[in-house]
């Protein structure tokens, strides 16, 4: 299924980076976000957006990832070319991504 | 326990009028923050004030003073905010006067200064962050040189007994750790309440995004009557607990799910949130829903403050033309291609002279780009955007032109042709240590 039905997600913007925030609805599904949204895939997933690199944070706390990318604003918010400069439409792609989950997990 | 009552009147300059006069009328609040500076407004304010040395402060001051002054002078609810952008001085007269226009005396109006530090940048010639560079390498383009203060002279200024503070560049979460810093007495190097407390800030400075604004997609997260979206308010005790709120009756919605997506807004590593004042940690932080609109978030923790504080500096980057038209019905899509392909060639062929260009077919891939957005459907209708980075206004009107010329020139059926051609002013930061700002408090009788 996709992220979407298991996730949800904000970006924000510091420059030429961008910050996604990828948060489970139920704690049960945190260790799914953790084993299968990694940082290398959510850089794959964003092929041709994200120029540098994709750092990922956990939150266990609050059942949540945080994707730190870089060279990812056109350069950054203030002189970006991008009709999206903040990025902020990004997080609706990234709930895009295809997740696996187990019949067993509730 | 003592506990003050925070409420958060504007996310952003432009930000809704009303709901601050809602928060000051039914919030029983006790303080009301605007944050209204965004990354580059200092450098654009501090242009405006060049032209004119009375200017350069919030363009929407007078309207939000207008709205909330007598409510707030009525409740004795005070007042902090950065509409002082390039010239919190001139923001506390202008303030002053609209007091006395309504009939208001007696209030005490604070302006801080001193977090304009060009000068000291310039002396230093420290390095730009974001690029290989120095301060005065950036020669004739640089524009302004603002440092992020903390929450100490705004909290000064609470103490001397300020019904309203105005400050310019001030690090967001500042804004509201300063009547926490005021109203309790926490000690400056209690890391971990400087901490809470700028979780707290960290919150409810976007106003609306935690009370359901930036949130809401139907059928996953429904959130009610966003036209009359209420804005947060934190209710903080003096040992730093928070619960987040909103007044009664009011748009909107306060859940765990609104807060967990705030306090990652605008975060890179949660162990490290640099701020003026403290090293926020926010990577222990619990978010509880109490009752409904009532959500207790608890664990933020601190470190020692650096000895540097981050400057934000305005230069003329560059200028940007764009062009925009529309295709629509049956072939838009390849209508659209094709008059992109047609731009592209006669940029060349007419020899614009631009460093960077771009694109767009909006409504297919304008926003993450081809390879994202490969298997998107095809739409009823297409609208191509044109953008390119040029040297100067000339070059970037040419860009727009050669879009506009689609009408006659290009394919079939393209409408609502739009052009701009813009200077921009971009930020980058520096670095600069702390002891080299001194920021003050000025007072201004109303």
């Amino acid at each position: 299924m996709k992220l979407r039905e298991i996730a949800h997600s904000r970006t924000g913007d510091k420059g030429d980076t961008s910050n996604i925030s990828v948060i489970a609805y139920r704690e049960t599904h945190y260790p799914l976000l953790r084993e299968q949204v990694t940082a290398e895939r959510v850089k794959a997933h964003f092929a041709g957006v994200v120029e540098g690199d994709v750092v990922r944070y956990e939150l266990p706390n609050i059942a949540a990832l945080n994707f730190v990318m870089s060279r990812t604003l056109g350069g950054g918010v203030t002189r970006s070319l991008a009709l999206d400069a903040h990025g902020k439409s990004l997080s609706s792609a990234l709930l895009d991504l295809e997740i696996d989950v187990p019949a067993d997990v509730k | 326990m003592r506990t003050i009552r925070i409420g958060s009147g504007a996310g952003y300059s432009g930000d809704r009028i009303e709901p601050a006069v809602e928060l000051a009328d039914k919030g029983g609040i006790d303080y009301l923050v605007f944050e209204c500076l965004g990354e580059r407004t200092v450098a654009l304010a501090q242009q405006a004030r060049m032209k004119n040395p009375d200017s350069g402060y919030d363009p929407l001051l007078e309207e939000r003073k207008r709205t909330v002054l007598p409510l707030c002078a009525a409740k004795r609810i005070k007042i902090v905010t950065n509409m002082g952008a390039a010239n919190p001085e001139a923001a506390a007269r202008k303030t002053a006067e609209i007091a006395k226009s309504l009939g208001l005396r007696s209030l005490k109006i604070a302006a801080i200064v001193g977090d304009d530090v060009l000068e000291a940048c310039k002396a230093g010639d420290f390095p730009i962050m974001e690029f290989d560079g120095t301060i005065r390498q950036l020669g004739n383009r640089l524009l302004s040189a603002n440092a992020y203060l903390g929450a100490e002279p705004m909290a000064q200024a609470l103490k001397a007994g300020a019904d309203v503070v105005i400050t310019g560049r001030a690090s967001d979460p500042a804004l509201f750790l300063a009547p926490m810093i005021h109203a309790f007495g926490w000690p400056m190097d209690d890391w971990n309440l400087l901490g809470q407390g700028t979780v707290a800030g960290h919150l409810l400075e976007c106003a609306g995004q935690i009370t359901g604004g930036y949130f809401a997609d139907p059928g996953y997260k429904d959130i009610p009557d966003l036209a009359r979206l209420g804005f947060p308010i934190g209710e903080v005790g003096e040992d730093g607990s928070l619960v987040i709120t909103k007044v009664e009756g009011s748009g909107g919605a306060v859940t765990a799910r609104t807060c967990k997506e705030q306090l990652l807004y605008e975060v890179h590593d949660p162990r490290q949130y640099f701020q003026p004042d403290v090293v926020a940690d926010f990577s222990q932080v619990r978010v509880e829903e109490i009752a409904k609109d009532r959500v207790r978030v608890s664990g933020g923790r601190g470190a020692k403050r650096t000895g540097t504080l981050k400057v934000s500096v305005g230069y003329v980057d560059s200028f940007i033309g764009e062009g925009q038209i529309s295709y629509a019905g049956p072939g838009a899509l390849a209508r659209g291609r094709l008059a992109l392909d047609i731009v592209r060639e006669r940029l060349k062929l007419t020899g614009v002279a631009a460093s960077e260009l771009r694109f767009d077919l909006i409504g297919v891939d304008s926003l993450h780009g081809r390879q994202v957005s490969a298997h998107a459907n095809e739409p009823y209708e297409v609208r191509i955007r044109v953008t390119g980075r040029t040297e100067n206004l000339r070059e970037a009107v040419r860009i727009g032109n050669e879009v506009e010329t689609l009408y006659t020139n290009g394919p079939a059926g393209g409408g609502g042709a739009w052009k701009s051609a813009r200077d921009v002013v971009a930020v980058a930061s520096v670095l600069l240590p702390r002891e080299l700002a001194a920021p003050s408090v000025r007072f201004v009788e109303a």
